[in-house]
């Protein structure tokens, strides 16, 4: 699968998730951030569930965060990935859990409580996806 | 008080096969379940004035309703939330014949989850958990291979072991007494098909550290049917089982197969949630309860729920396994057909039929004497007691 481009799949993108995965194609991790209150949601909302508000906007977020779990995905298969799959969540510093990849690392290394920062990647159908590497590494 | 209580009776049950490729359409496969249930109730097709499934279920009411020739549907409805809401329809069912919205309500799933589109099957286009279902927690998946049940529910699983020290080995256990019960049921696909933790611990890796391939439900084709009617007009064909309380718990902050952004993935507050309902305000005590079917998609998603339900301690589960609570002779006798793991996977409504076939004294392995089940899905659920 080299040298054709990128074989991840692009994000769905509707009206309620445009604001987290055009931000991404930007090069920039976001939160969605209620204008009213305060409060930063993910994944994005139509409506803030705590003010009823919809005066939200993208707030841009540090990309350090700590690995709240993980897997590793080996079956089945899909030929755009490649297995094992390291999944994860990941709570950013701000307060907000994102399911992403690892990247970055040996699969057998990944842990719970693992210190990460964002990092993108292209997708197929121009789309680009964040994810997330151990901090500090140099790229 | 939020839970169901009265006099609501599972008067039928009825079921197709359950195979690997059943070789016809979802909607034949409900029918013939459906009919199969009205003759154990003892009515007809004509008696039927209430439909109620799930969202996720491929079939049409109207192509339903064609096929068995029923002449009025006064009622309908359906429930979200995939399997987390597999017991919902009880809930559903007996609200309209208490309410008197309708009198006759066939509770139905029908699903070609092995010949057709397969529930484990590594797909990358957007699945959407219902015809009507915009945005869903798809989009946040598919695009880091994040694309089944077992990966979506193994991020869960892994935070569970962190949290409460089980291992694999845990999980196995749960699994070999599942195998245990299926492999004496005719009607399981691993009917004389026991195995051992070595077995278990042999299969290969689907989510690393959490789910192995004997971890997970089967994917099945059948389908399953319940007829609901009030006490009074229980026509006596079979002997009656009460719905005795059913409730659901909330959907905040949830998603399909998961809870990926709810605080807490070691504990599955929604089953909480569901018990508080079921047992603290019905006044109705877990020990009480002689046999449980308890939503076993995914082995880790056994001991979640054994602790959210309260049986046993946060982070107990494994030793209350391990204690054989879950056998023929232990506390609570579970999955006798086998749960989703060694019979299959009919969204969980398969477990119900078994609880009545306990109840009515029917089932392959029998408890003695058996007069109250708990019947479970994460957030949906009711308790079930002999009429
Ligand atoms: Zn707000």
């Amino acid at each position: 699968m080299s040298d054709v481009g990128p074989t991840r799949p692009a994000p769905v993108v509707t009206e309620d998730s445009a604001v987290f995965w055009d931000a991404a194609r930007a090069g920039r991790l976001v939160a969605q951030r209620c204008r009213s209150c305060g409060r930063l949601h993910h994944p994005p909302r139509p409506m803030c569930p705590a003010c009823h508000s919809i005066e939200l906007e993208a707030h841009e977020l540090s990309g350090n965060g700590t690995v709240y779990s993980y897997a590793l995905l080996h079956y089945p298969q899909n030929p755009a990935f490649t297995y094992p799959v390291v999944a994860a969540l990941v709570d950013l510093d701000e307060g907000v859990r994102m399911l992403s990849n690892l990247v970055g690392v040996e699969p057998e290394r990944v842990a719970i409580g693992m210190e990460v920062e964002v990092t993108f990647e292209p997708t197929k159908d121009d789309g680009v996806v964040p994810l997330f590497r151990p901090r500090g590494q140099r790229s | 008080m939020t839970t169901l209580v009265g006099d609501a009776t599972i008067v039928g049950i009825g079921q197709t096969e359950y195979s690997r490729a059943a070789g016809r359409s979802e909607t034949q496969l409900a029918a013939e379940a459906i009919v199969a249930a009205l003759a154990d109730a003892g009515l007809t097709s004509d008696d039927v004035d209430g439909l109620v499934s799930y969202t996720i279920d491929p079939v049409e009411e109207t192509e339903l309703v064609r096929a068995l020739g029923t002449p009025e549907i006064g009622w309908s409805s359906r429930v979200p939330y995939g399997g987390g809401g597999s017991q919902g329809v009880l809930l559903h069912a007996a609200a309209a014949v208490l309410s008197g919205a309708a009198e006759v309500v066939v509770a139905y799933r029908a699903i070609k989850a092995r010949s057709g589109s397969r529930f484990g099957a590594a797909q990358t286009v957007a699945r959407p958990t219902s015809s009507h279902s915009g945005t869903t927690a798809m989009q946040w998946c598919a695009p880091y291979g994040v694309l089944t049940p077992a990966s979506w529910m193994s991020l869960n699983a892994v935070r569970y072991m962190h949290a409460s020290g089980a291992t694999s080995v845990d999980f196995g256990r749960a699994v070999v007494q599942m195998r245990a019960y299926a492999a004496t049921n005719p009607n399981a696909h691993f009917y004389e098909r026991p195995i051992t933790l070595d077995d278990h611990q042999a299969s290969r890796w689907v989510a690393e550290p959490a789910i192995r391939l004997f971890d997970c439900c089967l994917e099945t084709d059948g389908a399953a049917a319940l007829v609901v009617t009030r006490a009074a007009s229980a026509p006596g064909a079979s002997p009656p089982v009460v719905i005795a309380a059913a409730s659901a718990s909330g959907l905040f902050e949830e998603e399909i197969a998961s809870n990926h952004y709810r605080p807490d993935l070691s504990f599955m507050d929604g089953s909480a949630v569901l018990a508080r309902r079921l047992f603290d305000e019905t006044g109705i005590s877990r020990d009480e309860l002689d046999v449980a079917l308890i939503y076993d998609a995914f082995s880790p998603m056994l001991l979640l729920q054994l602790e959210a339900l309260g049986f046993c301690e946060r982070g107990e589960a494994r030793h209350f396994i391990a204690d054989g609570n879950l056998s023929p002779t232990g506390s609570l006798p579970c999955n006798t057909n086998g749960g989703l793991i060694g019979e299959g996977y009919i969204h969980g409504l398969n477990l119900t039929l078994e609880a009545v076939r306990q109840l009515r004294g029917t089932a392959t392995n029998q408890i003695r004497d058996a007069r109250t089940a708990l019947v479970t899905a994460s957030r949906t659920g009711v308790i079930l007691r002999r009429g």
